[in-house]
């Protein structure tokens, strides 16, 4: 699945885009002049303080705000337009999962939703569960699950429909660190094996190296991006890469984007 | 499904339960039995004092008791009208509680239905209509500031000058009182899935029907539910009060009504229980198809 560079297409550019909520308290500028291109098949992460617009941006991207100004397009449309074509898999910080429906229904209720028939909805429901490693529980219920299957489960629903394009808000911000550490595995295979493009929003440094080919660095007030990081990483990485010099390298440099944003102090 | 039960309210003995339900119905008898005696006696001694006999205490108490017309009947005395009128009665007898109570039901439920019916449309209309967000929700509370015992009479003449008698008209004024409860809950219920929820959808490009059907109509059941209790005991109010005008002579408010014209205490009292036992079972009907639901749900708390 590895991919040559001069394949990849840009799939999401913003140009100066600016992000402005009119408050009681007056404007609050979640994002000023903020440009970025992300390729076909890109992992990226967002890392950053609190409050410097990575929700805010990604949101904009899947065209759950609008930009006041600048230009957003994804795949040569608008995100809206985008939205309509489905392109879009959004998984938030929690599972939100339908607890009248059983885990095979609420991966279902998107499908419902797009007009699949009964039998490929079946297909595609086993498929994803077994692609989040939750073959065999598709007839339970939520709330039979623990906190991390249910985020599985809902990363599955996001999946379910092929979007080109998942976007992820602090996905695994609330399960402790071993539960992430294999979801992060899961994830990268997941990408691998399907070649989406991923929006990745995240507080944990080496999260954010060891699942990107892309780490950009926001910072608040006004948000705007700092910096942007290649990674030399190959897209294969075992959990071990994270004790490799080029790994720590990677970490290092990131906190130190975080630092210029004036971020921590 | 092992879970399902212990999630339930399971474990506690049901004898035990009862029994502070036992202490305080027993505590109200009592009370009652003083009351009743104490309301009864100035009449008891005035016969008395007119027959120029002297009473003992005993004779005071059993005599206060007994009355064909006390001012307040005793407890045994509204059971003993109340199981006269249901069990000691032809059921198509005009003087059987069973054929008066039905046809109160009839009304109430019929109301009922057209209220429910009525406050789910309206709150689908505030949810997704801004106009309708802004202007229904003031009448609606006006609506329930007019007295009903005044609007009761003109409802039931105006429906009659049109030759209409009967069930529909007092279902009208069930319905008045049912549709707000009804109303106020969905509205609340229909809002409740939050941003996210809604985001998601969006995320989807979910049309209005599909967001309302999967999502904001289950998410507001348990809202349904609880309003549903407090409509189908206002509904009943609503026909009792519908069936207070002059004329009605079929209803457990014509029971009420003809009771206290020809000071039948004992009637009126029986006619207030046969009320509150059909309230007391309908509420409890609700809630079980509640607890029913909303466990299948995974929405019971
Ligand atoms: N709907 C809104 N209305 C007004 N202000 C908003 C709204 N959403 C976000 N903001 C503001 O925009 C700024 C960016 O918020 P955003 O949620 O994008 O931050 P974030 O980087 O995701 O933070 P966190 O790491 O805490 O999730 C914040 O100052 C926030 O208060
Ligand atoms: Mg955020």
């Amino acid at each position: 699945m590895e991919r040559s560079i001069d394949t990849m297409q840009p799939v999401i550019s913003a140009e100066n885009i600016s992000l402005t909520f009119q408050t009681a308290d007056g404007p609050v500028h979640a994002l000023k002049n903020v440009s970025l291109t992300i390729n076909q098949g890109d992992f990226v992460s967002f890392i950053g303080p609190s409050g410097c617009g990575k929700t805010t941006f990604l949101r904009a991207i899947a065209a759950l705000e609008t930009p006041t100004a600048g230009t957003l397009s994804v795949a040569g449309m608008t995100p809206d337009q985008a939205r309509r074509r489905r392109a879009y898999g959004y998984v938030f910080q929690a599972p939100g999962l339908y607890p009248w429906r059983t885990i095979a229904g609420n991966i279902s209720l998107p499908l419902e939703i797009m007009g699949f028939a009964r039998p490929d909805r079946q297909q595609r429901i086993a498929r994803v569960l077994d692609l989040v490693d939750l073959a065999g529980f598709g007839g339970k219920y939520p709330w039979q699950l623990s906190g991390g299957m249910q985020q599985r489960a809902s990363i599955a629903r996001a999946l379910a429909f092929d979007a080109d394009i998942l976007l992820m808000d602090e996905p695994f911000g609330a399960l402790d660190e071993i539960v992430r550490d294999r979801l992060n595995e899961a994830l990268l295979d997941l990408w691998k094996k399907t070649g989406k493009t991923i929006g990745f929003v995240t507080h944990s440094i080496p999260e954010a190296v060891y699942l990107s080919t892309k780490i950009v660095v926001m910072s608040p007030r006004p948000g705007r991006i700092t910096r942007v990081i290649d990674s030399p990483l190959p897209r294969d990485r075992p959990l071990e890469i994270r004790d490799t010099p080029e790994f720590i390298a990677l970490a290092q440099q990131v906190r130190e984007g975080l630092r210029e944003g004036h971020s921590y102090d | 499904m092992t879970e399902a039960v212990a999630r339930g309210n399971g474990g506690v003995n049901p004898t035990l339960r009862a029994l502070p339900i036992l202490t305080v119905l027993l505590a109200i008898v009592v009370v009652w039995y003083g009351a009743a005696v104490w309301m009864n006696a100035p009449w008891v001694r005035d016969q008395a004092a007119r027959a120029e006999t002297t009473l003992t205490t005993g004779d005071l108490i059993r005599q206060t008791l007994t009355l064909e017309r006390p001012v307040l009947p005793a407890p045994h005395q509204v059971a003993a009208g109340l199981w006269e009128g249901i069990a000691g009665q032809k059921i198509t007898s005009k003087r059987s509680l069973v054929w008066h109570g039905w046809v109160t039901l009839s009304a109430t439920l019929a109301g009922f239905a057209i209220g429910t019916v009525a406050g789910i449309l309206l709150a689908v209309g505030i949810v997704h209509n801004r106009a309708m967000d802004q202007s229904v929700m003031p009448w609606a509370v006006a609506s329930q500031t007019v007295p009903i015992l005044a609007i009761a009479p003109m409802v039931i003449v105006v429906f009659a000058s049109m030759g209409v008698t009967g069930l529909l008209p007092k279902a009208i004024i069930a319905a008045w009182l049912s549709f707000f409860p009804v109303l106020v809950g969905m509205v609340k219920g229909l809002r409740t899935p939050d941003a996210m929820q809604l985001d998601l959808m969006h995320s989807w490009n979910a049309s209005r029907a599909q967001q309302f059907w999967r999502l904001r109509l289950p998410s507001s059941l348990p809202y349904l539910f609880a309003s549903l209790k407090v409509a189908i005991a206002a509904a009943l109010v609503g026909t009792i009060v519908g069936e207070l005008p002059a004329g009605a002579t079929a209803g457990l408010g014509a029971r009420l009504l003809s009771g206290s014209y020809y000071g039948q205490t004992v009637q009126i009292w029986s006619a207030l229980f046969a009320a509150a036992i059909l309230a007391a079972v309908l509420v409890m009907l609700i809630g079980a198809l509640e607890r029913l639901t909303l466990r299948r749900m995974g929405l019971a708390r």
